[in-house]
């Protein structure tokens, strides 16, 4: 229960974070990404924030032996940069790039009740969905 | 369809600390990165894991989609979301962005921000390739096309 609890609180966390930023606004990711037209550096900021904090947060967090709530830490385990990675990643900056939504934003600009966020989010969805099933068979 | 935005460095970086709270927070007390794409992706498809992981997983996204309320109840204004795109266009981007982020292990906070700050080599190879094709992709269709 306590590690529900403790998951919803981050996820509001998150959200809100998006919003004070303004990354939840598509027009800003655009305007951050578009460096030859009106360039809005303001999500460097936001990256830069964000990293640097869970960079010195893991720091004292990761020297425990396990989390709060759970039994152990579940760390990413693989290393290898392989094709899979680099066109995953690709696909990735080319779907970001041509509406402005990366996975979170969408999630947080869907409570805003934003008619294009459900349409995104219920596409993106659908891939997640499609991927796994694909792996699997 | 390009809508103006100011440059904002200070909220920005404000906005960008608290993601990085709530990144801290998911791993001192649930031991999870946060990376989006891969809470979610944990909640559909077939469930190799224990029935119980998904409920973290549902807490963390309800609590993503619901900042906007707590937002709109300190503020009175819900936060400005504008997108001008075409609905197939939308659903096209949906539809990639979730099967890339399934098949590169991640996005924007999983490799971005949780990767990066963790020094690993594969999410700086992630987010460089990301960022790169999103420009490009911009480029292309503001500027190109």
């Amino acid at each position: 229960m306590k590690s529900i609890l403790s998951a919803l609180a981050a996820g509001l966390v998150f959200g809100l974070g998006l919003i004070v930023s303004g990354m939840v606004n598509p027009a800003k990711v655009l305007n951050f990404l578009d460096i030859a037209g009106q360039w809005d550096p303001s999500l460097a900021f936001v990256m830069a924030g964000a990293a640097g904090t869970v960079f010195i947060g893991y720091r004292f967090v990761l020297k425990r032996d396990k989390p709060l709530f759970e039994d152990r830490f579940t760390l990413p385990t693989a290393t290898r940069i392989d094709a899979r990675l680099a066109s995953g990643a690709a696909l990735f900056g080319v779907g970001w790039g041509l509406v402005g939504f990366c996975p979170g934003p969408a999630l947080t600009a869907l409570g805003t009740g934003a008619m294009p966020a459900l349409i995104f989010t219920a596409a993106m969805l659908a891939g997640m969905a499609g991927w796994r099933w694909l792996v699997r068979n | 369809m390009e809508t103006a935005t100011a440059f904002t460095p200070l909220s920005a970086l404000a906005g960008g600390v608290l993601i990085g709270l709530s990144a801290v927070m998911l791993m001192a007390l649930n031991g999870r990165i946060a990376g989006i794409a891969g809470i979610v992706g944990g909640l559909i498809g077939p469930a190799p894991f224990d029935r119980l992981d998904r409920f973290w997983r549902l807490a963390f996204a309800a609590g993503l989609v619901a900042a906007p309320l707590i937002w709109m109840a300190a503020t009175g204004a819900m936060p400005e979301v504008s997108v001008t795109d075409s609905l197939p266009l939308l659903i096209v981007a949906g539809l990639v962005v979730g099967a890339s982020t399934q098949a590169g292990s991640g996005c924007t906070s999983g490799h971005g921000v949780c990767g990066l700050a963790r020094l690993s080599p594969r999410s700086a190879a992630a987010t460089g390739i990301f960022m790169a094709a999103a420009l490009l992709t911009v480029f292309v269709t503001r500027h190109v096309i």
